[in-house]
């Protein structure tokens, strides 16, 4: 589902993953660790083309990411699900259009997509706030509407950045379980974290493996963590 | 052509929830709007500058171009003698439609602007005019004079060229300095759109990562943008272009005696042209858009 092959990368002639090699298969669950600045975010923008590999190769659904134009790059986008931090949503609009976002800009439309975005809403627990700004939301309730639009378009793969950076340990444990519930459904997860507690909990939840960022390196990570 | 309009209609329609995306600003729309509203205004007057001078050039071209008057300058004895070899030279002559002596009530007429109404041919040594129209093939101006030489020596040709040539001249000259000058503000309108939409695209570089990432095509996004100063330049041409339509139609009529004067405002089907204005606005502002958006899209990472 996501390979990468030799993949190198750097900012201003630093390098920060050299030649980083690893797959995961379709239904995985990985959890992405490693010291602030190792590379997690970097790797993650990655994986959906944000960034391109200055050598090696991104694979995504088979396809080599450095090979897409523009318009290509768009439509592998609507097949991944990102959920950043940050969240980034366009403040000016409610919870529920932001959420939405995706089925507009891939034209879909009708009664289907409103049930969608009505199940995504109970789902994640938002339906109280959906008419609200994002401004007015918690930073759990952010991070939740984040992942709801993150799966509007049902997508194949979940890539998430740090979900539970800004959140409690009640709404790591919430967020964990919805990501938990989708790798159940079928969906690939890539979630990076520091939160070592985090990845220890999700051992009891699913069959869950921790690639960590190393000396530029990507490893599969002991039994320990 | 079926698909152009469906794709106008489809661009002019719009998506509700597309065009929601980006944010409203409100500098850069009252930007856009006043600047099309001013500079299609400036473009109405413009426009109907060049039309009025057009016509000018049309009239004095057309109303002179086939008359000429011949002047008989002698003393009140010999006159009368000349003025009727004028005549019989006139009657020979090829091309000629019709000649007329200028009686001297229409002298007084003619006269009486610079003299005023109680001026007395008497008092004037006034010379006997004839006014001749020519034929559309015309005469031999150059035979002609020959010959009025020769049988009537006080008899002073004038074919008017030597004074309308320089006027109609300028008024074609006119005409171009008004396209000209038409050009300049819908370049001038070009430039203002792409700023403000450089402008509105700079400050919605966060709506633009957004879009990106939930997987909007750049084109997507452009059309967000585009269709929104496009509509902004439409509406703002449409407001000055009636404002100009109003201004002109509230300006005085000119005219006068001679009728060599033109009124600004248009006449007849010439009221259509300015209502391309805003049309033409529309495209420059879909164009101008579409460049800037393009262009800043290509600059994102």
């Amino acid at each position: 589902m996501i390979e990468f092959q030799n993949v190198t990368y750097g900012y201003g002639g630093a390098t920060l993953l050299d030649e980083v090699s690893f797959s995961l298969p379709q239904g995985s669950f990985h959890f992405l660790t490693g010291p602030s600045g190792s590379g997690k975010t970097t790797l993650i923008k990655l994986c959906y083309a944000a960034l391109q590999a200055h050598a090696g190769q991104v694979r995504l659904f088979g396809k080599d990411t450095a090979s897409l134009d523009r318009d290509g790059v768009a439509f592998l986008r609507r097949n991944v699900g990102v959920v950043h931090q940050d969240c980034q949503f366009l403040d000016h609009l409610s919870v529920a259009e932001n959420i939405a976002l995706p089925t507009v800009v891939s034209g879909q439309k009708g009664a289907r997509t409103a049930a969608n975005l009505t199940d995504l809403l109970a789902w994640v627990g938002l339906n109280d706030v959906a008419n609200a700004l994002p401004p007015s939301l918690s930073g759990g309730e952010r991070q939740r509407a984040a992942l709801a639009r993150a799966l509007i378009n049902a997508p194949d793969v979940i890539l998430a950045d740090e979900p539970t950076g800004n959140v409690d340990w009640d709404m790591s444990q919430r967020l964990l379980k919805l990501l938990v519930e989708l790798n159940k459904m079928g969906k690939t997860v890539l979630l990076a974290t520091h939160d070592m507690a985090l990845i220890r909990a999700a051992k009891t939840q699913v069959q869950s493996r921790v690639l960590r960022i190393q000396a530029k390196q990507v490893w599969l990570a002991g039994a320990d963590l | 052509m079926r698909g152009l309009i469906e794709s106008t209609l489809i661009f002019l329609i719009g998506d509700a929830q597309a065009e929601r995306m980006v944010p409203p600003t409100g500098y850069t729309v009252r930007l856009t709007v006043f600047a099309a509203a001013a500079m299609a205004f400036l473009a109405t007057f413009a426009l109907a500058f060049s039309m009025a001078t057009g016509r000018l050039a049309d009239k004095w071209t057309s109303d002179l171009s086939r008359s000429a008057t011949i002047r008989i300058a002698a003393s009140a004895e010999q006159a009368l003698a000349q003025r009727d070899a004028v005549l019989a030279v006139l009657q020979t002559t090829p091309g000629v439609q019709s000649f007329r002596v200028i009686e001297a009530e229409e002298q007084q007429d003619l006269l009486a602007p610079w003299f005023g109404e109680a001026l007395s041919l008497d008092l004037l040594p006034v010379p006997t005019l004839i006014e001749i129209v020519e034929r559309p093939s015309g005469f031999d101006a150059q035979n002609l004079q020959f010959r009025l030489a020769a049988e009537a020596p006080g008899a002073v040709f004038d074919t008017h060229r030597r004074w309308r040539q320089p006027l109609v001249n300028a008024a074609n000259r006119l005409k171009v300095m008004g396209w000209v000058a038409l050009g300049l503000i819908l370049a001038t309108l070009a430039v203002v759109v792409t700023l403000a939409a450089q402008s509105a695209l700079a400050a919605n570089n966060q709506v633009i990562k957004v879009m990106r990432l939930i997987g909007a095509r750049d084109s997507y996004i452009a059309l967000a943008f585009v269709r929104r100063f496009t509509l902004r330049g439409l509406l703002g041409a449409v407001l000055g272009v009636v404002a100009g339509v109003i201004a002109l139609l509230a300006m005085p009529a000119a005219g006068g005696p001679a009728g060599y004067l033109t009124g600004l405002a248009p006449s007849g089907a010439s009221w259509l042209w300015p209502a391309l204005i805003p049309l033409i606005t529309a495209v420059i502002a879909f164009f101008a858009t579409r460049r800037a958006a393009r262009r800043t899209l290509r600059s994102l990472p």
